[in-house]
């Protein structure tokens, strides 16, 4: 992101005009080709537009695929002064980043004003994505292949049919192949021959795409007359039983995907819930200040980022033990001075620690000011995993489901396997006895307190990488995550799990039938019922905290 | 009811002290606003009195929570709910007041419906034309809320940390709903540009007087009413169930039933004073319900001092004239300031502020447990017993 | 439906087993008490003496086996409060007092009569009542600490206090369990001195450990082990048994 100073491009602009003359001396005969025709599209017609477009494609020059993605997103203009044809990195920042559309560089910025944009409409539209696409099947990467492929999938007239049926010769990726395979036989099932259809639709039936069961399913309609459109009765059944293929495999998985946008959800209550569900556990203390601990979380997160420009990535994986520390570093602070003097008041710990959440975020009021801060996701973390026509994951979520899992499973081997975590576990079983054996209480208190408090911040880490991050974050998951840790059972990790992630699958299935708001008081009234059958929860914890009022 | 005359003469001292500064209140502030002329610095302005209004509403929320909280142990993060629904109750009524006043001029739906497209106006809204009606909603439906929820509660024996929570989820849960544009409450906006209650008209001084002293003998009813209960045996029950809820079990007393009244009376208080808030203030939304409401009065008891009524209300007036201050003069230092008070006072006044005046009530010190003033308090309770 | 019992016991207890956890805490437990009687009952830790107390007052269902309350009450029908206003009281082994309330409240709140919320905020203290409040305060040797807060009594008192809240309600059938646990000797002495003159009126039984204070009140001693009954009869005879020494008196 190279940015001048406001007066900069005033002062550069000469210079870049000089550098565009020498780089128009060094044109070969290609590139000046390339470089008239498009021009040519400043003052054509939109259909005049569409056949410079198929010009453009054939001309198999370098930065087609570039140009010709540019005028799609419209981000293709040209200056006003000299008439120069620049892709723009985004339409919409003022002033306009200028990239050169034959050396695809830096061309340094110029105000919007000073650019004309080069217009487009559907019907043209759809004559680019074809010829990027039909570019695209020759490209040397198989993702890019797939891509065009599926593109060409949604027109397919005879030339893209000639080309796909081509590309199948000698294409070697599987994944290409099918997709390939799947257009040659939507093309076929306008075929006269009636084997050629049947052919097509057993070849189609095992798709799972949302155009093709459409496609299929225009074979079962009527004309206007009452006649069905496809005459043959054996290719209508067939047609039929296909559909319902499809559509069989559609509903189980977009249930898959609906499973898993619940145990995204219910991953990010889990992590919050763990945190609660520790401090309660050992402490019998319902830590009100908890979402803001998490949200102090969120917080480091972006100042670390901020420490550390353009190293994305890494600033997140650091981020993680940074928020850890703060967020336990500011709870260990909180159980020295406040909680330690109320042990054994729990309504009295709840409202301290909630005076303490209305510190912290004013706290980061007066530093971040209240505005929403977003933290930059890594590319790695951006974009989604496509695992077939049907389910599309994004990678965020799928990293913070397993990033829960991996930290419950280190919360669990560090309660069951270190010696602090047996002290923990003494503390919260029997207090008195495990002072009688030697057990500094007051230490464990401290340390169990700090680790929930940085669990929380870890939760914030994740939670940063799904929402903006601002003061009201810990406000927005608490409510949600203290019904996690009622109905799964106070102080118990498997009970926060089960019901984070249960309660996280039971929004996600509710909310498209009856909206996200009346889900959430759904969740609430059943809770709530619930609490009539198992007042202590699903794993109702056995120790002495639990008799406590 | 000779008892409450010789109650307050007797031991509440700060009862009465509280119900004599209600008095004065209530003849001061029309003096001051009628008879006083605008120019002299003792004229008392409307805003004033709204102000004052609004302090007298918000002690009756603490009244309410008190009395579950301070004498029974049940800490609701949730009543602020109740109030909100009496203010509601009193909002449609209001609504319908207006009439074909409203920006549309329909005779009856309100503006917001007819901005929604909305072409007749639904049952629950039935009713609400008759000030008759209003007021035993106002009563009923927090009545109603807390006799349902409670008896779901107290059922399963839902106590301590997981009842606060509860009903935390509650007033949450509530305040979504309310948000919906298609509840039929206004959505985001709820009820405003009220024109008048009763006919008589809300933008005037006069009004907002008598507002003011239907407040005040509505606080000092239901301070009454609350000290009759936690004075009777059944009050005596109530702090048992405080202290040893089992034992009290034990003993015979049906614990979740009194808990069960206890909670929806309270709630009708609260639901009371969210109905005089409304026509006061002008405005009901559902921010009303917000978690934090409820929190902040939890938050007024404890200052003044829980278990003794009239300390929550003390908390309640105080408190906010903290905020009304502070929110004007250093915005920013409002949270900072309201969060330390939760920390201090947990931490250092568990007994609020009442619990630092010399007392010769209930509320004894430790350390003058055995002391004089308790055992002749003690004697005089018996006296009035007998 | 089961028949009542023929023998006319006060309280009668049949083949009552409780399993928690497939651990059983009672293993066919038989045991009665006659009326008037004042019958101990002694046994280790984990004997399954509270356990007995949870059927007999409600708070535990056994899994098998008989309770009953004379010949016309069947104790596992009862809920709580039902089996309390059947008149069985139980003195819990920590002193449970409402420590917020004066000694007077504390016996008042005991009284018989009227339990629910309406009837409670109505209710006036009778003469009657007054005298009977006075009587079990002689009773229980607090008349002086009357209008104290419960809270400020010693340990001792509060257990007599509780004692005298069991007897406010006149019950027939007395349950106390570790009485004396942490008293001086001048209180276990008292204490003696108290359920004995309650001995005749009311059926009591007595959960203790003391072995001193045992032989200074007992007739009839029971002992449990592991959830059932291993010896009975009086005192000296039960410390000769030769199970008894094994599992309890023997070290």
């Amino acid at each position: 992101m190279i940015r001048f100073p406001r007066g900069g491009q005033r002062f550069f602009g000469p210079l870049l005009l000089l550098g565009a003359l020498f780089a128009a001396h060094a044109q070969s005969p290609k590139d000046a080709n390339f470089l008239s025709t498009l021009g040519e599209l400043r003052e054509a017609t939109y259909s005049g537009k569409a056949g410079i477009v198929e010009r453009l494609g054939q001309s198999g020059h370098p930065s087609v695929r570039a140009v010709l993605t540019a005028l799609l997103e419209e981000r293709l203009y040209y200056r006003n002064s000299d008439q120069k044809v620049f892709i723009a990195k985004s339409a919409d920042s003022d002033p306009l980043n200028l990239i050169d559309p034959l050396s695809l560089k830096n061309s340094g910025s110029a105000p919007a004003a000073n650019l004309t944009q080069i217009g487009t409409n559907n019907a043209l539209r759809r004559v680019v994505r074809m010829a990027v696409a039909r570019f695209g099947l020759s490209s040397p990467s198989a993702s890019v292949r797939l891509d065009a492929a599926r593109e060409m999938l949604k027109s397919l007239d005879d030339p893209t049919v000639a080309l796909l049926r081509e590309r199948l010769g000698v294409e070697r990726n599987s994944s290409v192949r099918k997709e390939i395979a799947t257009g040659l036989a939507l093309a076929a099932l306008d075929s006269p021959d009636t084997k050629t259809r049947l052919a097509a639709i057993s070849t189609l039936k095992g798709g799972l795409s949302q155009d093709v069961r459409n496609r299929l399913a225009l074979l079962l309609d009527k004309s206007s007359d009452g006649a069905f459109i496809e005459k043959d009765e054996n290719v209508r059944r067939a047609a039929a039983s296909a559909v319902a293929a499809i559509d069989r495999w559609r509903t189980f998985y977009s249930g898959f995907q609906t499973l898993f946008f619940g145990l995204s959800l219910g991953s990010v209550l889990v992590l919050i819930a763990i945190g609660l569900a520790i401090t309660f556990g050992v402490m019998g203390v319902i830590n009100m200040a908890h979402g803001e601990l998490m949200m102090l979380g969120a917080y480091t997160t972006y100042a670390v980022q901020l420490a550390m420009p353009g190293h994305t990535g890494i600033s997140i994986l650091l981020a993680i033990p940074a928020a850890f520390i703060v967020s336990g570093l500011t709870g260990i602070a909180m159980e020295r001075t406040i909680i330690r003097h109320l042990y054994g008041r729990p309504l009295e710990t709840l409202l301290a620690t909630f005076g303490v959440s209305l510190i912290l975020q004013q706290s980061v009021r007066s530093i971040f000011t209240a505005l929403n801060r977003s933290v930059i996701t890594p590319d790695w973390m951006s974009g989604s995993l496509r695992l077939n026509d049907a389910i599309e994951i994004t990678y965020n979520r799928l990293y913070v489901v397993i990033f829960t899992l991996l930290v419950f499973s280190l919360i669990l081997a560090v309660l069951k396997r270190t010696r602090v975590g047996l002290d923990i576990r003494a503390v919260s079983q029997n207090r008195a006895m495990a002072k009688a054996m030697g057990i500094r209480t007051d230490w464990v208190d401290a340390m169990t307190f700090g680790l929930g408090s940085g669990i929380a911040g870890v939760a914030g880490v994740a939670l940063s990488q799904l929402t903006n991050v601002g003061p009201n974050l810990g406000q927005s998951y608490i409510i949600d995550s203290f019904m996690v840790v009622v109905f799964g059972g106070v102080g118990n990790l498997w009970g926060s799990l089960i019901g984070g992630m249960s309660m996280g699958i039971v929004n996600e299935l509710l909310e498209p039938y009856a909206g996200a708001v009346l889900a959430k008081i759904f969740v609430l009234v059943a809770l709530i019922l619930f609490i009539q059958a198992r007042p202590r929860g699903l794993f109702p914890q056995a120790g002495r905290a639990a008799e406590d009022k | 009811m000779v008892r409450f005359g010789n109650s307050i003469a007797g031991r509440d001292r700060g009862g009465a002290w509280f119900l004599g500064i209600l008095t004065l209140i209530a003849i001061a502030v029309p003096v001051l606003n009628i008879l006083v002329p605008p120019s002299s610095t003792f004229h008392l302005s409307a805003y004033g009195i709204a102000l004052i209004g609004k302090y007298l509403c918000y002690g009756m929320l603490a009244l309410a929570l008190d009395l579950i909280w301070g004498f029974c142990g049940i800490l609701s993060l949730g009543h602020a709910a109740f109030f909100a629904l009496g203010g509601y109750a009193m909002g449609m009524y209001l609504m319908r007041e207006i009439g074909p006043r409203g920006v549309y001029g329909n005779p009856i739906l309100p503006d917001f419906m007819v901005f929604l497209n909305w072409k007749s106006l639904p049952w629950f809204w039935h009713g609400f034309n008759h000030f008759l009606f209003a007021a035993a909603m106002v009563v009923a439906v927090p009545a109603l809320l807390a006799l349902v929820f409670g008896w779901f509660a107290f059922r399963s024996r839902v106590t301590g940390v997981y009842f606060s929570i509860i009903t935390q989820a509650l007033t949450y849960a509530l305040m979504l709903a309310f948000f919906r544009n298609n509840m039929g409450f206004g959505g985001n906006n709820g009820f405003t540009d009220f024109k008048d209650i009763l006919g008589f008209d809300l933008h005037s001084d006069g009004t907002h007087a008598v507002l003011l002293v239907i407040t005040a003998v509505a606080l000092g009813a239901s301070y009454l009413a609350c000290r009759a209960i936690v004075d009777s045996r059944a009050g005596r029950v109530i702090r048992a169930i405080r202290d040893a809820e089992s034992r009290t079990r034990f003993l015979g007393y049906p614990v979740e039933s009194f808990k069960l009244w206890l909670f929806v009376f309270s709630g009708i208080i609260a639901g009371i004073a969210g109905a005089l808030y409304v026509p006061q203030i002008g405005i009901i939304n559902p921010s009303e319900f917000a978690p934090i409401n409820s929190i902040e009065a939890v938050i007024w008891v404890a200052v003044g001092g829980r278990g003794t009524l009239y300390g929550a209300i003390a908390g309640a007036v105080l408190v906010n004239y903290a905020k009304t201050y502070l929110t004007g003069a250093f915005p920013e230092v409002w949270l900072y300031a309201l969060g330390a008070l939760f920390v201090l006072v947990t931490r250092y006044l568990p007994r609020g502020i009442i619990g630092l005046l010399p007392s010769k009530d209930k509320v004894v010190p430790k350390a003058a447990l055995l002391g004089e003033s308790h055992e002749e308090s003690a004697r005089s309770r018996q006296a009035a017993r007998s | 439906m089961k028949k009542a019992p023929v023998r006319d016991k006060r309280l009668d207890l049949r083949d009552l087993t409780v399993i928690f956890d497939g651990f059983k805490a009672l293993n066919k437990l038989s045991l009665y008490v006659d009326p008037g009687e004042l019958l101990c009952i002694i046994g280790p830790n984990g004997a399954g003496k509270t356990t007995m107390m949870d059927v007999i007052t409600g708070k535990t269902r056994p899994d098998s086996g008989t309770a009953w309350f004379g010949s016309e009450i069947d104790l596992l029908r009862l809920t709580e409060p039902e089996i309390v206003n059947a008149g069985i009281g139980r003195k819990f082994q920590k002193p449970t007092v409402f420590e917020q309330l004066t000694v007077f409240e504390n016996l008042e709140l005991a009284l018989a009569g009227g339990r629910s919320f309406y009837r409670t905020l109505r209710a006036r203290i009778t003469p009657a009542q007054q005298n009977r409040i006075d009587d079990v305060l002689e009773i229980i040797g607090l008349t002086k600490q009357r209008t104290l807060l419960a809270r400020t009594l010693s340990h001792g008192q509060k257990q007599w206090l509780e004692i005298g809240m069991l007897l406010m309600q006149n019950p027939e059938l007395l349950l106390v369990d570790e009485p004396v646990a942490g008293m001086t000797p001048h209180e276990i002495e008292r204490t003696a001195e108290l359920l004995l003159s309650l001995e005749g009126e009311h059926s009591i039984v007595v959960v203790e450990h003391d072995m001193h204070f045992v032989r200074s009140i007992a007739r009839r001693v029971t002992v449990l082990h592991e959830g059932r009954v291993i010896a009975e009869g009086d005192m000296d005879k039960v410390q000769k048994d030769a199970r008894v020494k094994e599992v309890y008196l023997g070290e």
